[in-house]
Order: structure tokens, then sequence, then C-alpha cells
């Protein structure tokens, strides 16, 4: 099936400048094209056939994607260094030069990013069949779930920027969609509208961003916006505009992957169902903005000041997320400032150009986090929908699968040495502190630290001492049915070997991750002496110990320490708590004078002038026609007077010699 | 035909036409507009239309005229107050109407009409043999549809002018109340005048006649 | 010299007063005489006009026109009397129908 002759890579437009090695392989359309055709199922004949059918086809369209993702990736793994595989599916857009196709091209970066989002997708699917089976609208959560798939894909897949676009905007809409699923009720509704809208302005720098970036290379003569034409031409643009682009793409990139200062539809993002939560808003769509600037990197990198601002927002994220996240009571909350902090860890990685580390975090992330966040699920599940972690606590005795699990997910998080998030991590801080960026380095600890410190205080109150909730939910909790505890048992063993993939040099290993992604990303070299490199990973090893033991310690001795936080250090801690009323300084800055300037607008241009122009002439008219109306009297003897007039105008017309 | 003859003959025409359109009373309107058709007449003898003027005085002046006449003093009109009562309309009438007339009339008498352009009129022109001959040869068609649409005429007039069933018993019933009014009111007066005679004794002077009691006026036509 | 204009120009002004007439009265049988009086205006031109150009074809004419202003009259006449009979008037003011 698939074409072995190798060609010259011309997916599209007409400019091509990129010389790498490509195959054909028509099989890719199907990654996306069999949760497409899933989500259709579910949408026709989801009700009528029932959950099971439902359920079926909705894992099974994302495992066919699973198998031809594999397949590809074995492909470009047994493949010559440098070569992609493309399916050019048809010809999309064409203007003059230009052109644009609906082309899939698989290389060393989105092999990985394809391996991903279908796996740990294919396991997420199979938690909710039992997660949402209590759910009546069942059939649409697949749909919505399936079509999600089919935009992530598309987005990975596709080898220019509009098709990534297209896929960009589906996830975001499927966010939506998502987010306010049970949109019965108002504030989750209003989650999604916020993720939504908030998005949308990520994505209008988007769009800025790829104008400028077409506008200049087709005055250079190369009409494109295939990723290999970017990169290759991007150190030939003038310096403003690369910047610029980059600049408008990375906001972009800020909505999407919720980074300062577009972060804050994700915590509210929590309203929608927990698999929701972990899919979207954990291991896949939050990365698009990470696979996006990896993607683009050749114009990153010729745009360093960009780079720079990529590492600073970054590590702002990072820190500004974790103060947050310790002082949250919502076990999902505390998760979604987590994946905030973690985001802010891959964009410090991009920021100091290790691009295949900030790729490899996003795997890493995936894994613990997907797993943290099922297993939330798992615990709301099991507690009968209670989210406050404060009425929870040792429930590791009632189930004792998903304790385990979540174990392994806090121990990787935080940067414990052996587990996977230990070694994505490390690499970014090295790389950092090897690139000079000294105080990126350092904020990185700091968040480390942090981190290890808010997981392991989450996991005390969650699963140790003695429960605080009510007996009721205590009788009844119970571990979740299988489809929900063998997803979370394979994304432990990732989060424990996912790691050694990317074992640095310094242990003994080769980076065979960082060594797989050098072609699509460009080769990091750290640079670093072994011992320095030690050295570093002790620092943050260390940090991570001690921020285990501390809150170790402080919450298993006393469940209630918050309070003591709250007493004294209460403006700080309850600012802390209130995710420091970002939301209302934006409210009152941004959206208000908006709604106050399209009041104004309403009211003054809508309903007085243009509202005026409109009924005006309408009443015009009618006043017009009023007057005129007064001709027809009915009486005939008003007509010939009529007439008359008429006759003697034309007689003094003709007499005076006008006419006739 | 001379200016001496014409100018004359003409206002008296003209008079008839004011008086047609001025007069107050319709009677008067009628008795005009059959003055001014004579003198028209006259006009057709001077130019030759013989057979025309014949029949505008038999037909015309004979049979027309008289049916409005008929009709005016059937349904028993009286003067009204002649012009139209808005003031303004009327003003705008008389003005565009002089306006046609003057200017019209003007420049008719300006322009030069050719007059029988170089043909001299048969003695036979305009009587009546050559008229016929006419109408039963180039215009035979619309005669007969001329005498179809007589037809047409006289049968809708008919149809017309009759009273309806429901009309005849509603003026029937109207002329038996207006009978009975008019019994009433005779007692009523009876009454009157007896009581009448037996004030005399008190010195009262009698009432006089029917005074008060106004017999029904004509409560139908 | 009296020619054909000068009856063109009487038969202009008979028919200017007609106009008149029906455009001012109230009295629906007075305005009804005032149009007899346009044909007759008309007639006359007709009557000059044959005259001027030696044809009978003017006077034929004539001769249709009073026919069909005799039936017309009958006609006329006729619902002017079912009108009178339903409106109890005869004046063009209060038999205004098509107001609009």
């Amino acid at each position: 099936m698939h074409d072995l002759a190798i060609q010259l890579v011309g997916a599209s437009g007409a400019a091509s400048a990129t010389t790498a090695a490509a195959v054909t392989a028509p099989y890719l359309r199907f990654i996306p094209l069999a949760p497409l055709v899933g989500m259709l199922f579910h949408v026709l004949l989801g009700y009528r056939l029932g959950r099971t059918a439902v359920g079926v086809v909705a894992c099974g369209a994302v495992a066919i994607s699973f198998a031809l993702a594999t397949r590809a990736f074995l492909a470009v793994m047994g493949a010559p260094e440098g070569t992609a595989l493309v399916d050019p599916v048809y010809q999309w857009l064409a203007s003059g030069e230009f052109s644009a196709n609906v082309a899939f091209r698989v290389d060393a970066l989105s092999s990985v990013m394809i391996m991903i989002v279908t796996g740990v997708g294919f396991l997420i699917h199979l938690y909710s069949t039992a997660y949402m089976s209590h759910d009546e609208s069942y059939a649409r959560f697949f749909a919505y779930l399936n079509l999600f798939m089919a935009a992530m894909l598309v987005l990975v897949l596709g080898d220019n920027l509009p098709l990534m676009f297209v896929g960009w905007e589906g996830v975001g809409l499927c966010s939506y969609l998502l987010i306010g699923f049970w949109y019965a009720d108002p504030d989750k509704a209003s989650a999604g509208k916020k993720a939504f809208l908030v998005n949308r302005i990520g994505d209008a720098a988007f769009l800025l961003g790829a104008f400028t970036l077409f506008w200049a290379l087709a005055d250079m003569g190369h009409a494109s916006l295939a990723f290999a034409d970017i990169n290759a031409h991007a150190t030939s643009l003038p310096d403003g505009v690369a910047l610029a682009a980059a600049l408008l793409l990375f906001v972009g990139a800020t909505g999407k992957s919720a980074q300062i200062p577009l972060y804050v539809w994700l915590p509210d993002a929590m309203a929608g169902p927990t698999p929701v939560s972990a899919l979207i808003h954990a291991a896949t769509m939050v990365t698009a903005g990470v696979y996006m600037v990896a993607r683009l990197h050749g114009l990153f990198e010729a745009a360093p000041m960009a780079l720079q601002v990529i590492a600073v927002i970054g590590a702002a994220t990072a820190l500004m997320a974790a103060t947050i996240g310790i002082a949250q009571n919502d076990i999902k909350k505390v998760l979604a400032y987590s994946t905030v902090s973690q985001l802010g860890y891959m964009f410090m990685a991009l920021g100091v150009g290790a691009f295949a580390a900030g790729i490899f975090h996003v795997m890493t992330h995936a894994f613990f986090k997907a797993l943290l966040f099922l297993g939330a699920g798992s615990v709301i599940h099991g507690l009968h929908e209670q989210q406050d972690i404060r009425a929870m606590g040792g429930v590791r005795e009632k189930m004792p699968i998903t304790h385990a699990t979540f174990l392994v997910g806090v121990l990787a998080i935080a940067g414990v040495p052996g587990l996977s998030g230990f070694f994505s991590k490390d690499e970014i801080l090295a790389s950092a502190f090897a690139g000079g960026h000294y105080g990126i380095w350092l904020v990185g600890v700091l968040g480390a630290g942090m981190t290890a410190f808010y997981m392991t205080r989450l996991y005390v109150l969650t699963f140790r001492g003695t429960f605080r909730g009510d007996h009721h939910t205590w009788d009844h909790a119970h571990e979740s049915p299988l489809p929900m505890t063998v997803p979370l048992m394979v994304l432990a063993a990732l989060a424990i070997v996912g790691g050694y993939v990317g074992i640095p040099h310094a242990l003994g290993g080769h980076n065979a991750f960082g060594g797989y992604l050098a072609p699509s990303v460009g080769h990091h070299e750290l640079g670093l002496s072994v011992a320095t490199e030690l050295g570093l990973m002790a620092v943050s090893v260390a940090a991570g110990l001690l921020g285990i033991a501390i809150a170790w310690r402080m919450y298993t001795v006393e469940p209630e320490a918050d309070a003591d936080i709250a007493g004294r250090l209460r403006g700080l801690y309850r600012s802390m708590g209130e995710a420091y009323r970002i939301d209302a300084l934006y409210d009152r800055a941004i959206v208000q004078p908006l709604m106050r300037v399209s009041d104004f607008l309403w009211r003054t241009v809508d309903v007085v002038f243009i509202d005026g122009i409109a009924n005006g002439s309408a009443t015009a008219a009618r006043s017009i026609g009023g007057v005129w109306r007064q001709w027809s009297t009915g009486n005939v003897q008003h007509y010939m007077l009529t007439v008359l007039i008429g006759v003697a105008l034309v007689v003094l017309a003709v007499s005076i010699g006008v006419a006739g | 035909m001379s200016a001496f003859l014409f100018y004359p003959l003409a206002a008296c025409a003209l008079a008839g036409a004011l008086g047609v359109v001025l007069a107050r009373n319709p009677v008067r309107s009628a008795l005009s507009l059959v003055v001014t058709l004579f003198f028209l007449a006259v006009f057709y003898v001077f130019l030759q239309a013989h057979l025309v003027a014949a029949l505008q005085i038999i037909v015309y002046a004979g049979a027309v005229m008289v049916l409005f006449l008929f009709v005016i003093t059937l349904l028993n009109l009286e003067s009204d107050s002649g012009v139209r009562e808005r003031p303004a309309l009327a003003a705008a009438g008389f003005l565009a109407g002089a306006v046609v007339a003057i200017l019209l009339a003007k420049g008719l008498l300006d322009s030069t009409v050719p007059d029988a352009r170089g043909v001299t009129l048969g003695e036979t022109f305009g009587t009546t043999k050559v008229l016929a001959r006419q109408l039963f040869s180039e215009y035979l068609v619309a005669f007969e549809l001329t005498s179809i649409l007589l037809l047409v005429a006289v049968v809708g007039a008919v149809v017309l002018a009759k009273r309806t069933v429901e009309e005849g018993e509603r003026d029937e019933a109207r002329t038996m109340a207006a009978a009975e009014a008019e019994t009433e009111a005779a007692h009523r007066v009876i009454a009157a005048h007896e009581a009448a005679h037996d004030h005399l004794d008190h010195g009262h002077a009698p009432h006089s006649g029917p005074g008060h009691v106004h017999a029904p006026a004509g409560g139908h036509h | 010299m009296i020619g054909t204009s000068h009856y063109l120009a009487l038969s202009a002004l008979l028919f200017a007063i007609g106009a008149v007439g029906v455009v001012v009265r109230r009295n629906v049988i007075i305005i009804f005489m005032s149009v007899e009086l346009m044909l007759n205006a008309a007639n006359l031109a007709f009557v000059a006009g044959a005259n001027s150009l030696g044809t009978m074809g003017g006077q034929s004419i004539v001769f249709f026109v009073m026919t069909v202003a005799a039936a017309e009259a009958a006609v006329g006449l006729a619902v002017i009397l079912a009108l009178f009979r339903n409106r109890q008037t005869v004046s063009a003011d209060e038999i205004a129908l098509l107001r609009g």
C-alpha cells in the first residue's frame, strides 16, 4: 500500500526549497479520518444503537489511529535520518503562486506527537466508557471526543500553517463543547464560553502572525506557508518581520497552551468531565502551542528576542501557577494550575533553544498528568462527586489501585529520580543553565520545589490520614471498575519508563530522544561537563525532595495546616487562593470597557443611528405617501381637475414654445 | 361666412355654454344646453353639414335633452349652491379651464389651417344621400355595431331604472306609514279643535288651523 | 375672413367650458350635461374639419358620436335614477366611494 518511490517533497507550495527525502504513505489520512468517521457514527446512530456500540466504536476508531500511528512511527524510525512520510490528499487553497493543500506529513517530531495523542487518547477513551456510563448524553460525549481526536491529529499532521490552523480551531471548538458539556448548568456553560473566547484572542494573534509571515515570504518570492518552506527561508526574513511574526504566533500559543496572559481559561475548564480535563487540558490540546513553536523552530531561531520572551513568560507562568496551586482546595484545580505550571516549563525549554527537551517534557507530562487527572477522576467517582480535598483523606484504604497509580504520578511530577519526570525536567533545567539563563534556571528550580510541595500536599490530604468527609460517602466509597483502573496502570507504567528514552549523557545514556528529534527541531548540544550536569541534577532533586519532605511533615501531622498558614500569612494566602484575582482584573480592565463600548455602539450607533435611518426612511416614505394619498379622494371630479390642469400645462408649454 | 354673422352667433353659443355651467337651477342649465345645441346646428348648416344639423335638432335637442329634462323633473331637484363647496378647487378648475380656453383658442386662431385644400365642395356635399352612401359602404361595420349598442343601451336603461321587488315593497310600506301618520295627524287636529271649543267659554282664541301639525311632507319620492 | 381656424377656436372654447363644468359643479346631472357640451364641441371640430378637407368622413363621425351620446345619455340617466333611489342625493361630493 505504501509506495516506496522516493521523491523530492513538494507537498505544498510552488517554491518549496526543502531537500529532505519523503516517502508517500497513503494510509496517513486515515489517522485523523478514523475518529472523524467515529464522530459521524455517534451523531447519526449513536443514540439508536446504545452505549456499548458507542463505546466500541469510539475506542475502536482511536485504536485504529493508534495502530496506523505506530506503523508510521516505526517507518520513520527505521528510515534514514530526516526521512518523512507524506500523504498529499488534495489541493485545498490555491491562489496565484500560493497553494496550501490538505497534506499530511510524519517526520520525527510529528511521529512522537501522534503516538502520544493516539496512545493516551485511546486510554482515556477507554476510561471514559466507564466514567461516563451513567450520563445520558453518552453518544454526544464520544462524538465530541472523537471529533477532538480528529482535529488534534489534523493539527499535528498538517504540513502547512493553514491546515494546522484548521486543527487548531477544531480543538478549540471541541474544548468549548466538552467543557460546557453539562450545559444546563450556567456556570459550566460559562466556563466553556470563557475558554473559547480567550482562545479566540490567541487565535487572532495566530492569524496575524501567519499573515505577517506570508506577506513577508511572498515578498521574497516564496509564497508558501508550508512548514518546510517557512523554516528554510526564515533566516532571510527581515529581522523586524521575523520577530513580529514569531511573537504573534507565540501569543496564539499562550492562548492555546495557557501561558501568561491567556491562561485564565484553564482552571475554569475543570468544569468539564474529568476525562476531558485529562485528555485535552493535560495531555494533548494544551501542548499544541509547544508543538507549534517546535515545528516552526526555524522562524523562532531567526528571532532570538522572541525566544527570550518565550523563556521569560514560561518561567513566570511556571512560578506563578505553582504558587496558586499551593493554595487550592479542589483536587482538579490543583492539577489545573499544575498543568499551567508544567506548560511553563515546556516553554522555558523552547525559549532557551532546547526544542527537543520541550517535546520530551510534553511526552512525560502527558503520561503523568493524564495519570493524575484520571486518578482524580477515579477518586471523585468513588467518593460520589466529591472534589474538595478538605473533605477527603485515607482514601488509599478504599481505593488501592487508584492510590498506587496516583502516587506514581506524584513522584513523577515531583522529579524523583528514576521516573520520567525527572529526566525531562532535568534536561530543561540543564539546558537553561548551559545557555547562561541563570535566572530562568533558578526559577525552574524554585518551581520544581513548589511542584513537589503542592503535589505531595494533594496526595497526603487525599489518600492519607483519616477521612474527613461524611459517613455516608465513606461507606459507599469504592474502587473504580476495570475500564478505569487499567488505563491508570498503563499510564503509571509509562510514567515510570517513559523517561528512559532520553537518558542524558551524564548518566551514561545517549539521549536517544533528542537524537531522534534532531532532524525535525535541530540539535542542541548542552556543552556542559559531566560534573556540572550531575551537580545541577543534584540541586533540582534536592529541591524536589525538600518540597516533598516539608509537605509530608506538615500535612500528615496536621491536615488542617492550611488554616495556620492562612492565619499567619492572611492576605497573601488568600490572594493565592483566589489566583491573585487576575480574573477580576481582566474583567475591570478589559471586559467592562469593552462592554461599555459595545453598549454605546448599540444604544447610539445601532438604535439611534442605523435604526433611525431604517425606520426614518420608512417614516419618510409613509409621510410622503400620506401627502400624495390625499389626491385619491375617490371623487372623480378631483381626478378630472387633475387632467384639466395637466392639459393646461401642456397647452402652456406648447404655446410658450418649450415643447411641441 | 362673414364675420358679421359668425361672431354674434358664436357669442350666443358661448353664452349658452356658460349658462349650462353656471346656472344654479338644473332646469335652467338644461335649457341653456338646448339653446347651445340650436346655435351649433346653425353653424353646421353654414358648414355644409345639412343632415347633421337636422339630426342635431331632432335627436340631440329633441330627444336627448328632453330625456334630461324628464329626469330632472322626475327627481324634483332643487337649485343647489351651484359651484362646489371647496372654493380652492373651484378656483383651480376655473383657472385651468381659462388657461386652456384662451391659449388653445389663440393658438388655433393664429395658426393657418388650410381651407378647402383647393377643393370646392360639391352641391351634394353634406346631403343625406351622400352621407348615407358613406355610412353604408365605408363605415358599415361601425354602423351595425352602433345599432347593437343602441339595443344594449335600451335594455340597460330599462334594467337600471326598474324598481326591484324589495324597493317596491319598501316604497309601499313607506306610503302606508305616511298615510297612517297623516290620519293620525288628522285625528289630533280634530281633538285639538274640540279642546279649543271647550275652552271657548274661557275666552281663549281657538288655535288656528292645522298650524302645528304638519302632514309628513312627502316622506319619499 | 372666417376660416376653419375660427371654428376650431370656437370648438376649443366650448370644450374648455364643458371641462370646467365637469370639474366645478356638484350636481351629477349638470356634470353630465357638461360632458354633452364637450361632445358637441368635438362634433363642431369634426364638421369644420370635414368642410375644410372636403371629405364626408368628418360628418360620418359626427353621426356616430351623436348616436353613442344618445345611448350614453339613456344609460347614464338610468344610473343616476338608480343612484338617487339608493342615496337620495345627486351631489357628487356625497357619492365618493373610491376614497383612498
